[in-house]
């Protein structure tokens, strides 16, 4: 039987604002445990918090850039549970009003785009850490108690782990232009969990979902995703009933086990906190936050295919904020975006993937990218003199000088280089007479060779053709 | 001279003519603490810290400074304030070892004004009782009677301040835990409007009731109480933000005009025949001064109680549950796993009514009763809302008893978890509508014991509350 999974994703993501999220503690990762505390994340009795405007507007921000409404008013509840990490006993979280709604996030299946939507997205604080000491003992670490959190709710539109990763990464980068949050999986600044179940391709009944967590990378959301699916079509077909449960990834042995079922799971006595007010935010705020949005991944993707990219290109230049503001920025120097997208792509990403600095100043490429703009140099020699640029850090133009590259556009001595070449070459001069053109391919090639490459060969072509024909 | 006995008006005018120093007061406040120790009217003094701050505020006496009306006066604040340095036990075996880590807001703001803090006020555990029972170290006695309660949560601060241990106290009420037991000791108790005094450090029973207020020996003294304790708290999202004023320009000696209304509700079952009568001659009294008595009826009232509890647990539940040991408070050396370490913390560190609203209030939240109960009881609270600002149009404050009764004896209601929770019929539905209410002395019963009379006004109308309180204070006894 053929089997669809129905995928719906939670992911949580830390915000880089300055403080914390209801107190003026610090929101820094790696720092000394415990170090950025004070009693009211610590839940010390009496202490009360007060929100943090700057999380407010980075949520907002984050619901602009993934299309969703946001909400005028909004309110924080109480998700009540025991945990040693939860100071409180409960978190601030969001539920019947959260800040943002319906928004979406737009994939590439198989070249053709596809809508995810987003359920909704809600503001709440992160838990603290806890650290096993190895030797049967635990402690916590509340630095990161009270950190702003997001968290993004998709509707089950996923059905795929490449679906899955490839919303993961739109998310994850779109969120990066933003500059609202890290998102980094690695620190934790963003976690997944994956609501999964399957069903007969025929049926319109969804199957009972089981609920994953501790996936720490897309990676893992990836196995993770195959691995259950998998398990749950055999288990089906074994005949056995799906149970609704929350899973634990062990991306080591690459299984999931079972954390708790459904009878065990938590009844979290969500409540408005009596101690926040309602959040109000105007039609006028919002729209003053979504002008302060940078181009995001999508606009900026259609604004260089409007300057002639092809869609790869476009896409590659999009990949990552760090790079599309460097095109950007080199753009600012020199207006040849075709040439400048070349060099980026071919060989500024290449030594990006060698080491994660890059060398070569925006107005230091724009220098080369001003040479082969103008033919001073070959585009072969442009990819010696980057290599040399790279190395040394000398200018684009010293490094011509030095190298000897400037391409030779001057007439005369071009000519010298042409008449050497007709008449060193009779044969290729009499097949190109007798009507074989392509003749004249062979003859560049000696002019350039004579040259050194530096004769500007578009030049050269022409020059040959007049001679020959007269 | 025994100074003990006199109003903080009165001392404060004695520290600036030079007949009198803080150290001095102190003193003798310290030693009638000592003298009144049986009492149990508090949990914990603070001798030396007393002292000094006394000390200090005399050499700045003797130096001439101008100071607020409050500087150098001895007072107590009830057990669950936070003062940086000391303990802050909610009269519980959880928090018996528990040193605040910082300052409450109005602690400071009472450091501000130089009073000086001589010792915290034994309560009703978590501030939750009518009676100062629920103490897990030792009920307290009515100082006018003792064999009696002094009525609860804050009995500590009532009896402190009836038996002249310090000028002034600081209570919290969340549903009448300032007002009746002034009332069933024969002083002076607000519950300001809700926000207008900082909750920031007063460990939270439920939050959207909870308010701190001063108990006092007089109306004007608890006007001189609130001018240091109100003021806006960046600390609290949910502090009033509203202009200071100064509480003692309240007072214009006359309350001609002033429309007060008797609520036909308050006024039947239940309700001491001794008590309604105190309140109606109070009545008479106004009407023989000028003021307008209106009958009015409010069919919703009866509703707050059980809304009450409803709220008042739910939200108890959910702030007590940090309570888990696992930072502070009691924590058993050997538990078996997570779930073990919370539950016997837990079933160690708190006594029985706090188990009792914790149980009540996870009930009233939980999936499937949440609509049933803490929904409808929200509903409940805006219809009580509106029928309040329905009667504020037609007067301008609400006369009522404190409590159904004068203070009862130890022991009689405290197994009666129904009847304790009754004494709170009159002043719970002030704390649902976030409005302010006052309660002083309106007389004695046959057996000396005092009876308590409430005025309730519009929100943020203290001023007037002050000047209609005031008003049967000093010029009742000239009838």
């Amino acid at each position: 039987m053929k089997y669809d999974t129905v995928i719906g994703l939670e992911v949580h993501c830390e915000l880089k604002t300055q403080t914390k999220c209801f107190c003026g503690c610090k929101n820094n990762f790696g720092d000394e445990p415990n170090s950025n505390c004070c009693p009211v994340c610590l839940g010390f009795p009496g202490a009360l918090p007060v929100l943090n405007k700057k999380a407010v507007e980075y949520a907002v921000i984050a619901g602009l850039a993934f299309n969703c409404s946001i909400n005028n008013e909004s309110v924080f509840e109480r998700k009540n549970y025991f945990y040693p990490d939860l100071s409180k006993a409960y978190q601030i979280s969001q539920l019947e009003k959260p800040l943002c709604v319906n928004g979406y996030v737009e994939i590439n299946v198989d070249g053709k785009p596809k809508k995810i939507r987003l359920n909704r997205i809600h503001l709440e604080e992160d838990a603290g850490k806890l650290i096993h000491d190895g030797i049967g003992g635990t402690v916590v670490d509340y630095n990161r108690g009270g950190v702003p959190l997001i968290e993004i709710v998709t509707e089950p539109d996923i059905s795929s782990a490449e679906e899955a990763v490839a919303f993961l990464e739109a998310l994850k980068n779109t969120i990066a232009y933003t500059g609202i949050s890290d998102v980094k999986m690695e620190e934790g600044s963003l976690r997944c969990d994956v609501n999964l179940s399957v069903k007969p391709s025929d049926s319109v009944v969804l199957g009972t979902r089981t609920e994953m967590k501790n996936l720490n990378s897309f990676k893992a959301v990836y196995r993770a995703i195959n691995y259950e699916q998998k398990r749950q079509i055999e288990e089906i077909e074994d005949g056995h009933k799906i149970v609704q449960e929350t899973l634990r990834w062990d991306d080591n042995i690459g299984e999931s086990k079972s954390m708790r079922s459904k009878e065990d799971s938590q009844d979290y006595r969500y409540f408005p906190d009596p101690d926040l007010l309602p959040v109000y935010i105007s039609n006028e705020q919002i729209e003053s936050l979504k002008n302060s949005i940078p181009k995001l991944p999508s606009e900026l993707k259609q604004i260089y295919l409007g300057y002639g990219l092809s869609d790869y290109d476009a896409s590659l230049l999009v990949e990552s904020k760090a790079i599309s503001d460097y095109f950007n920025e080199v753009l600012s120097y020199v207006n040849e975006p075709k040439i400048v997208a070349n060099f980026i792509i071919n060989e500024v990403l290449r030594k990006l993937k060698e080491c994660n600095e890059n060398k070569m100043k925006a107005q230091e490429l724009s220098e080369l990218v001003t040479l082969v703009a103008k033919k001073e140099i070959s585009a072969t020699a442009g990819k010696q003199v980057f290599e040399k640029m790279w190395e040394t850090g000398k200018s684009a133009n010293v490094l011509v000088e030095e190298l000897g590259l400037k391409q030779v556009n001057n007439d005369d001595e071009l000519l010298s280089y042409v008449v050497a070449a007709i008449q060193n070459n009779p044969q290729s001069v009499a097949d190109y007479k007798s009507g074989k053109l392509s003749a004249i391919g062979f003859l560049v090639g000696q002019v350039m060779k004579a040259s050194k490459g530096k004769a500007n060969p578009q030049k050269v072509n022409e020059m040959l053709k007049a001679e020959l024909e007269k | 001279m025994d100074y003990t006995k006199l109003s903080i008006l009165e001392l404060a005018k004695l520290l600036r003519e030079g007949k009198v120093t803080s150290v001095e007061l102190t003193k003798q406040v310290l030693a009638k603490i000592k003298e009144k120790e049986h009492l149990h009217a508090l949990n914990s003094v603070m001798e030396e810290y007393a002292l000094a701050r006394a000390s200090e505020v005399d050499q700045m006496f003797s130096e001439g400074k101008e100071l607020p009306t409050l500087a150098g006066i001895p007072i107590t604040i009830k057990d669950n304030i936070n003062i940086k340095g000391f303990n802050t036990t909610c009269s519980s075996k959880f928090l018996e070892n528990f040193v605040a880590p910082y300052s409450a807001t109005i602690v400071e703001n009472l450091e501000k004004n130089y009073a000086v803090i001589v010792g915290k006020n034994n309560m009703d555990e978590f501030a939750m009782g009518s009676s100062t029972e629920n103490s897990a170290f030792y009920p307290c006695l009515n100082p006018r009677n003792e064999e009696c309660v002094p009525g609860g949560s804050s009995g500590g601060s009532a009896a402190a301040v009836a038996a002249d241990l310090g000028f002034a106290s600081v209570g919290t009420d969340t549903g009448g835990s300032v007002r009746q037991p002034a009332s069933l000791c024969g002083v002076v108790g607000l519950k300001p409007t809700y926000g207008l005094v900082s909750r920031y450090g007063i460990v939270a029973f439920a939050s959207s009731l909870d308010q701190a207020g001063p108990l006092t020996k007089t109306v004007k003294d608890s006007a001189v109480m609130l001018n240091a304790l109100a003021g806006h708290d960046a600390k609290e999202e949910t502090s009033a933000n509203v202009e200071k004023v100064d509480y003692m320009d309240s007072f214009t000696g006359s309350v001609k005009g002033v429309k007060i209304g008797l609520i036909k509700e308050f006024f039947g079952e239940g309700l001491d025949e001794e008590v309604k009568n105190a309140i109606l001659d109070a009545a008479n009294f106004y009407k023989s001064k000028g003021a307008e008595i209106v009958e009015i009826s409010m069919p919703f009232v009866g509703s707050a109680l059980a809304c009450y509890y409803i709220l008042s647990s739910a939200e108890a539940a959910s702030n007590l549950s940090r309570f888990d040991g696992v930072k502070y408070g009691v924590s058993v050396d050997d538990p078996k796993n997570l779930n073990d370490l919370y539950l016997r913390n837990r079933s160690q560190g708190f006594g029985k009514e706090v188990k009792r609203r914790i149980m009540l209030g996870n009930y009233v939240l939980s999936s499937g009763y949440y609509d049933a109960y803490y929904k409808k009881a929200k509903k409940v609270q805006r219809l009580l809302v509106q029928q309040f600002a329905d009667t504020f149009s037609k007067c301008d404050v609400i006369l009522s008893p404190t409590s159904p009764t004068v203070a009862f004896k130890i022991g009689e209601k405290a197994n009666d978890p129904l009847a304790m929770y009754l004494s709170d019929i009159y002043t719970v539905p002030v704390n649902i509508a976030e409005l302010p209410a006052i309660s002083i002395p309106c007389g004695l019963n046959k057996d000396n014991l005092p009876i308590g009379m409430q005025l309730i006004g519009k929100k943020f109308s203290e001023k007037t509350l002050f000047n209609v309180a005031d008003v049967f204070e000093t010029m009742k006894g000239e009838n």
